[in-house]
């Protein structure tokens, strides 16, 4: 079998050009300039895959980005893409596709038993049957997800690369066909910058398709490509093919998604698969056409029933023959163009089938004038052939088209075409946020004005000119308008190319087209093909009380997923508004959305994957955590040390092997990653009694303090040190999470409240790196490496700072703990960092220095009950609720919080309090988060008084320790409380203070 | 994907920008230490959520870092006017429109 449905000559096919593909398993003959369903129709192949849900036959219906049944896997490995349309996808030597839903073969597919029981798989089906048990659901998905999947995701890493640029131009075009093509070259004759996109690999849009066009006294491709050649020699004119401008966002923001190797055999290196071009144009101008409304008819489905503008594209086009006999069914004169090309091409037509009484056009008179048999007042009412066509049954109407006349004849035939008038292809006006008028006449929804948000203008099909003439002229006063309205200055730019004006003839809208029998009881009117859904099922929606539009849509999953209102909608909705003896524009339409058509994710995605997609914040000491072997974990977007594992410890033992060493001689953490802010100018201490609880007017140079942030709701936001370089310049740090943020909060205040303050912020996180070294030996390793810095307590006390030298490197000392022990946090520039830190290693071995990470910082600082503001607090927390009033200042005038501070709510002593937990068994510790409750009952629900924010095993207590936030807990220490756990266990404990170490301080004083 | 105009930079793409609720809700010279909780919890939480012309405020986050007030319409996202905080609303013929929720 080769290629027995080409036509001996014509199309745009490169026929010196052989192209050999395989589908399902067979190997298959097509030409360069083939697309996978053009190839696939030469060859007589029409079945192409199942339904989604009755896994009926289903064969290539469209020619065009509409398609919904040719939804075929390509490639193998890790190349392979699910639910490719077939329609779209350009034939190339070695290509490799198979049919999706169908098992074993899509000849014989198991789950066409469904069709059996398509009584029972209305709309609403697996909603209605599945939700009982309301537990059983997760074993029905299993089987349900795998019945209905269409395509197979690749299951290996996208070995493509993609790429994703920012464009930008004075008008875009979108569509190069007539009224595009058109558009672009009245634009460009102005100067303005012209971006040109068109989603095939050639221009020319339904001309392609068409047969003795004129444009300008030439035959139109001719028109076309002299067009082309303009308009690539013009230095402001950006022509992309194989490119769809599928999604238009806010301020005319168009996504174009560019295919720049699908197409081709062999991949060249180095160029990307696809490439997403994010344009903001200064105007846009749509030029997107039309694709054609299939008749709704009684068993629409079958391999073999086609749009008839389909037929003609595979004839004139791709020299493709959809069939040997057809049959075409039409409610317009449009269809009679595909009739008459057919009968060129030597195809028999066995009759055309029209709804209309009297129909007029000036293509059915010469349809009529060539004997081509023309059943008036007539429908299809049925169809036959399982695997493909083999008849259709068609009557006469009724006066009011409703029901069809019992004396039904029988045509054979291998193909039908349908056509039910044309949809103007308005999505990315509609997405645009453009509004749209209904044309009575036509049966189509039409652009109106765009709106300011986005200037666009719709020319040609999109717009509902069907004419060649009316396209042409649309498109170049668009052209100039366009580009006047981007700013450019208006010159002359010739004249409009011309055609002859046609006459589109008359009409008759027929929605539903009767069968022989009511509506539902046998066969099925298809709307929507991929999702199989029928006039039945819409009907039956509105029965069960559902009017919205949008209701109907997602209860029957009609012009969901690719097909966004490509050929199912209009007749969805005009088929409700008929049933609801409602008229089309009261129904409205549903929300068009991007994308236009499916776009690959690795397109989305471009080169923001891996480490470009999150990048990581290291600190100059990281390498040297690496090589400890140290576990990480991410901290915003820092990699923080999070402990340092020996061989054979997993993170309990090496938290407390790191927690003791530190207790008992002397520990090293890296602290590079907390928040540092540069706090400089005459007012500085004013701004920071202002935005921190308490005060810092009389602190002294060389001192630290530290600090609670709140927001104006009172609620603690954040903490930190704060330290006095000078009079008029203080460094404050923050949590490692929170720098951005307070950053932006502090900026809030100065910039936009306090202009008076004369204060500038600097972030300096970046240019200080901090080893911080805790421990009993901590003054002793330090003295080692220091001979400039006087470290007594005298000198140097707790929450004291000093400039000085450490191991030869300029550096501030610090001598503050978030440990509870003797500390000293020595920060020097970043570069010096890794330096500062192998000295500390080196200088410690004496001592046994261990490097410990942020689980080890967490247990030793609840050991001291001091807070980390995001886990023992979550927004609604106070400092009083913190039990700090003590860093409250009661003498100061206002700051951030005071007032909310003073609210009658934040004094009720039923708030939630941050309190120590003691477990009655000191070997079992708290789940952080775990639930707290006074009374146990037999199951939930129980009334829950707090819940555990911080839980740990504590080396140094020999026991665990937890802090919690309860419901009145200051007011209740020594009370019993239960945590009931998902395993049906209670674990008892009791509520005590927060501090579980060293409770008088000396440790860190001494 | 919003196109503003930072007074201070020129016309930058919205993820340049942290979007920062209503504008000129100045902060009370008291510090609300003169108003009752009712008129400060008014202060701190209540906010307009119109459906129309909205005055609010953008931070240029990823650019110059200064706020900067917007005059947007919520329903087409429109934007009349950007300018300086600090500064008074721009007088614009259709500012006052307001859509029925």
């Amino acid at each position: 079998m080769s290629q027995k449905f080409r036509l001996e000559s014509g199309g745009l096919i490169n026929r010196d050009k052989p192209v050999t593909f395989s589908f399902n398993g067979h190997e298959l003959k097509g030409y360069d300039g083939d697309t996978l369903a053009s190839a696939l129709i030469a060859n007589g192949v029409h079945l192409v895959g199942r339904s989604f849900k009755y896994h009926r036959p289903r064969g290539i219906m469209s020619a065009g980005p509409e398609e919904a049944n040719a939804l075929l896997q390509l490639g193998e490995g890790a190349y392979t893409e699910p639910n490719a349309r077939a329609t779209m996808e350009e034939l190339f030597d070695g290509l490799v596709a198979t049919t999706s839903n169908a098992f074993p073969t899509v000849k014989y597919d198991i789950g066409e038993v469904n069709s059996l029981f398509s009584k029972i798989f209305v709309s609403g089906f697996y909603y209605k049957t599945f939700m009982w048990p309301s537990k059983a659901w997760k074993f029905y998905e299993h089987f349900i997800r795998k019945a209905a999947g269409i395509g197979k995701a690749p299951e290996e890493h996208d070995p493509d690369f993609y790429d994703k640029t920012n464009a930008f131009c004075d008008v875009l075009v979108v569509g190069g066909g007539p009224a595009g093509l058109s558009a672009a070259l009245s634009a460009a004759a102005t100067g303005a910058h012209v971006t040109l996109v068109d989603d095939q690999p050639r221009f020319g849009g339904s001309l392609m398709a068409q047969s003795g066009q004129e444009i300008d006294g030439k035959p139109a491709l001719e028109w076309v490509d002299e067009a082309e050649a303009k308009l690539h020699d013009l230095d402001n004119v950006q022509v992309l093919r194989r490119a769809t401008a599928f999604a238009y966002y806010d301020h005319n923001y168009v996504g174009i998604w560019e295919r720049l190797t699908d197409h081709l055999p062999v991949k060249p290196e180095g160029l990307p698969r696809h490439r997403v071009h994010m344009m903001r144009a200064k105007q846009v101008i749509i030029a997107s056409g039309a694709i054609e409304r299939p008749l709704v008819f009684c068993d629409n489905d079958r391999p073999g029933i086609m749009l008839a503008s389909a037929c003609r594209t595979y004839v004139n086009r791709f020299g493709a023959k959809p069939g040997n006999k057809g049959v075409i069914f039409t409610n317009n004169d449009s269809a009679y163009a595909t009739v008459l090309d057919l009968i060129d091409a030597g195809i028999e037509i066995k009759a055309v089938v029209d709804v209309r009484k009297d129909p007029l056009g000036p293509l059915m008179e010469k349809a009529d004038a060539a004997g081509v048999k023309i059943l008036t007042n007539s429908a299809v009412v049925g169809t036959s052939g399982r695997l493909h066509l083999k008849s259709v049954e068609v009557a006469e109407l009724s006066d009011d088209g409703e029901t069809a006349k019992s004396d039904v004849t029988e045509i054979a035939c291998d193909f039908l075409g349908s056509s039910g008038g044309w949809n103007p292809t308005v999505h990315l006006h509609c997405q645009a946020g453009g509004k749209l008028d209904f044309d009575e006449e036509r049966g189509a929804f039409v652009p109106a004005p765009s709106n300011r948000t986005n200037p666009n203008i719709s020319v040609g099909s999109c717009k509902g000119a069907f004419g060649l003439a009316d396209c042409l002229a649309q498109g170049f006063e668009a052209g100039q308008e366009a580009a006047k309205a981007a700013g450019i200055k208006f010159r002359k730019s010739g004249k409009a190319p011309t055609a002859e004006a046609v006459d589109e003839g008359n009409r008759r809208l027929l929605w539903l087209v009767p069968g022989k029998k009511p509506l539902g009881q046998s066969g099925k009117h298809f709307i929507d093909l991929q999702n199989d859904s029928t006039a039945a099922d819409l009907q039956l929606a509105l029965r069960e009380g559902y009017r919205s539009i949008e209701h109907v849509k997602r209860y029957t999953t009609t012009g969901m997923a690719t097909d966004q209102g490509k050929t199912a909608n209009v007749n969805a909705l005009a088929i409700v508004a008929q049933t609801l003896n409602e008229a089309i524009p009261t129904v409205g339409t549903t929300t068009y959305r991007p994308p236009y058509v499916p776009v690959t994710f690795g397109a989305i995605a471009g080169r923001d994957i891996d480490d470009l997609l999150d990048p990581a914040r290291t600190t100059p000491m990281h390498s040297w955590h690496v090589n400890a072997g140290a576990e990480f974990e991410d901290v915003g977007q820092w990699k923080r040390a999070w402990y340092f594992p020996q061989p054979g410890e997993d993170m309990h033992a090496a938290v407390n092997r790191e927690v003791a060493a530190m207790r008992n001689s002397v520990g090293i953490l890296d602290a590079t990653t907390l928040g540092k802010i540069d706090v400089k100018g005459k007012d500085a201490a004013e701004f920071l009694n202002r935005v921190y609880t308490n005060a810092w007017t009389k602190l002294g140079i060389g001192k630290c303090r530290y600090g609670l942030m709140l927001g104006e709701d009172g609620m603690v936001m954040d903490d930190g040190v704060t330290s006095r370089i000078a009079e008029d310049h203080f460094l404050m740090t923050t949590t490692t999470g929170n720098a951005a943020p307070v950053l932006g909060h502090l900026e809030d205040y100065l910039q936009t409240e306090w202009t008076d303050l004369e204060v500038y912020l600097t972030s300096v996180t970046e240019q200080w790196a901090t080893a911080s070294i805790a421990g009993p030996n901590a003054r002793a390793l330090l003295s080692e490496l220091t001979d400039d810095i006087d470290l007594s307590n005298e000198a140097l006390p707790f929450m004291a700072w000093t400039p000085g030298t450490v191991a030869g490197i300029p550096a501030r000392v610090f001598r503050i703990s978030f440990t509870g022990d003797l500390s000293y946090e020595i920060a020097v520039p970043a570069d010096y960092g890794l330096a500062l830190w192998q000295a500390l290693m080196t200088a410690g071995s004496k001592y046994d220095i261990t490097p410990y990470g942020t689980e080890t910082m967490h247990v030793l600082r609840a050991e001291k009950g001091f807070i980390i503001v995001g886990q023992d607090t979550d927004g609604s927390i106070t400092p009083v609720d913190l039990n700090m009033n003590w860093i409250v200042s009661k003498k100061k005038g206002d700051f951030i919080g005071k007032r909310s501070l003073d609210r009658e709510d934040m004094s009720d002593p039923n708030r939630k309090q941050l309190v120590g937990i003691l477990t009655d068994d000191p070997k079992e510790v708290l789940p952080e988060g775990a639930q707290l409750v006074e009374v146990v009952k037999d199951k939930p629900p129980m009334d829950m008084v707090g819940w555990v924010s911080s839980s740990y095993w504590s080396p140094n207590c020999d026991r665990s320790i937890a802090m919690a936030l309860v419901h009145g807990g200051l007011k209740k220490m020594g009370q019993k409380l239960y945590s009931p756990q998902a395993d049906g266990r209670v674990i008892e404990c009791t509520i005590t203070d927060t501090v579980f170490y060293d409770k008088e301080g000396n440790r860190q004083n001494g | 994907m919003l196109l503003i105009e930072c007074p201070h930079c020129g016309p930058r793409a919205e993820t340049e920008y942290a979007g920062c609720s209503e504008a000129h809700i100045a902060r009370p010279e008291s510090g609300g230490l003169d108003m009752t909780d009712a008129e400060w919890v008014e202060w701190v939480f209540w906010r307009k959520n119109t459906k129309g012309v909205y005055l609010e405020r953008w931070n240029h986050a990823a650019g110059c870092r200064r706020w900067i007030n917007c005059m947007r319409d919520t329903v087409t996202n429109e934007i009349l006017a950007t300018y300086k905080a600090g500064e008074k609303p721009p007088k614009i013929a259709d500012a006052e429109r307001e859509y029925k929720f």
